[in-house]
């Protein structure tokens, strides 16, 4: 059983491919991914992740939404949250902190950077 | 019963006697340090009264700390050296990370241009790559269109393609970048240009000498400040890979619509 498991939540299929690669240099970890907002929903109700990355430009639904969503219920509220977006504005980053987001990555990303993140998120060395 | 405490015993007698050996040990080793006091008590007392054996014992002991200078001397060296070949690990090891992170941004960026061989898919995939791993904001793929030779835009990202120009081949950054088959990054390598400005990038498409197409760069995400060297590779890969993918899907379809026609005319003929 793996230590960690991880919920990519991005449309971009290159992107999801960056981000299982970065993230597969964590030991033991489980990454499952999911093509938008809806699909994140699913999974993130259905299973148990400790830590869920989310675009925030996505068709169905949001990254914003999805994110809401999950902090209003009471299981998930402890879940860390990473985002990442396009968006570098100062305004932008705070809108996702705001609604609940732990921390935030803009593009173009570095895979040592999406590690350093979600080892911090996830309190792994 | 008896069996269990003569075992009890044994262990406990064993106990004894290491004990035992244990205080000899430390008197004999007591008794050895005594006789070398004694010894040093009595060369210190001799030297006293020798000028001779007084200089002799100096000489010895001035000898021993030279000797013990030289030795920490070639420790602090070797500590240093150790040191220094460590910063250079440590250098080497960021070095190769950051090796390792472009090739990783490299092998996906080909992998996914080569994933499907759909004209729309390689295009979505294009766009992908620019934005998610260049950084751009503003920029335009365009097309060789086969007939005129003209790069036609097809897919932009920040501006409507309408707003794109139609461009010649060798006419304009963009143009002479496809003719010379080199990219052209406009100086400074930041800030905003709108499309009828000319693009900050000018990436041709090129399979072997043949031009595909091309990709305009005009302007990048706000907290993007430049080029890295990644963002010139990057260049260089979708100059020579996004051509092929380009190329390979515009075959496909073709032959995909020929095959159609064939197949057409076949059921027209034997029905």
């Amino acid at each position: 059983m793996a230590d960690n498991r991880i919920l990519i939540v991005e449309d971009s299929p290159t992107m999801r491919q960056l981000l299982v690669f970065a993230l597969n240099r964590l030991k033991n970890v489980d990454i499952v991914e999911a093509a938008d907002g809806m699909d994140g929903l699913r999974k993130v109700t259905s299973d148990h992740f400790d830590l869920a990355l989310i675009d925030i430009n996505m068709p169905v639904m949001d990254g914003l939404k999805l994110i809401r969503l999950i902090r209003g219920d009471e299981s998930l509220k402890q879940m860390p949250i990473c985002v990442i977006t396009t968006e570098g504005a100062t305004d932008d980053r705070q809108r996702a902190l705001t609604l609940g987001a732990n921390e935030y990555l803009t593009k173009p990303i570095q895979a040592n950077r999406v590690l350093s993140i979600a080892k911090g998120l996830l309190k792994v060395e | 019963m008896s069996v269990k405490n003569y075992e009890r015993g044994e262990a406990v007698l064993s106990i004894f006697k290491r004990g035992a050996e244990f205080t000899k040990d430390l008197l004999q080793e007591n008794e050895q340090l005594r006789v070398r006091l004694l010894n040093i008590e009595q060369r210190q007392t001799d030297a006293a009264r020798d000028p001779e054996e007084w200089e002799k014992l100096r000489n010895e002991l001035l000898g021993k700390i030279e000797s013990l200078e030289v030795e920490n001397r070639d420790i602090r060296e070797r500590l240093q050296a150790v040191e220094e070949e460590n910063g250079q690990f440590a250098g080497r090891y960021v070095e190769i990370e950051e090796e390792n992170n472009n090739l990783a941004n490299l092998y996906v960026a080909s992998y996914q241009l080569h994933s499907t061989l759909d004209p729309s898919e390689v295009l979505k995939v294009i766009i992908e790559i620019v934005i998610n791993l260049i950084g751009a904001e503003v920029f335009c793929v365009y097309v060789v269109d086969e007939r005129s030779g003209i790069l036609e835009p097809v897919a932009s990202e920040g501006a409507p393609v309408s707003q794109f120009p139609r461009i010649e081949i060798g006419s304009g950054a963009l143009g002479l970048a496809v003719q010379d088959g080199e990219v052209a990054v406009a100086e400074p390598a930041a800030g905003a240009r709108a499309p009828e400005e000319g693009p900050l990038v000018s990436i041709p498409l090129r399979v072997q000498e043949r031009p595909v197409g091309a990709i305009a760069i005009h302007s990048l995400l706000q907290q993007k400040d430049g080029f890295t060297a990644l963002d010139y590779e990057l260049f260089t890969l979708l100059a020579g890979h996004a051509a092929t993918s380009i190329f390979a899907a515009r075959l496909h379809s073709q032959s995909k619509r020929k095959l159609n026609t064939i197949q057409g005319f076949i059921d027209l003929l034997t029905k």
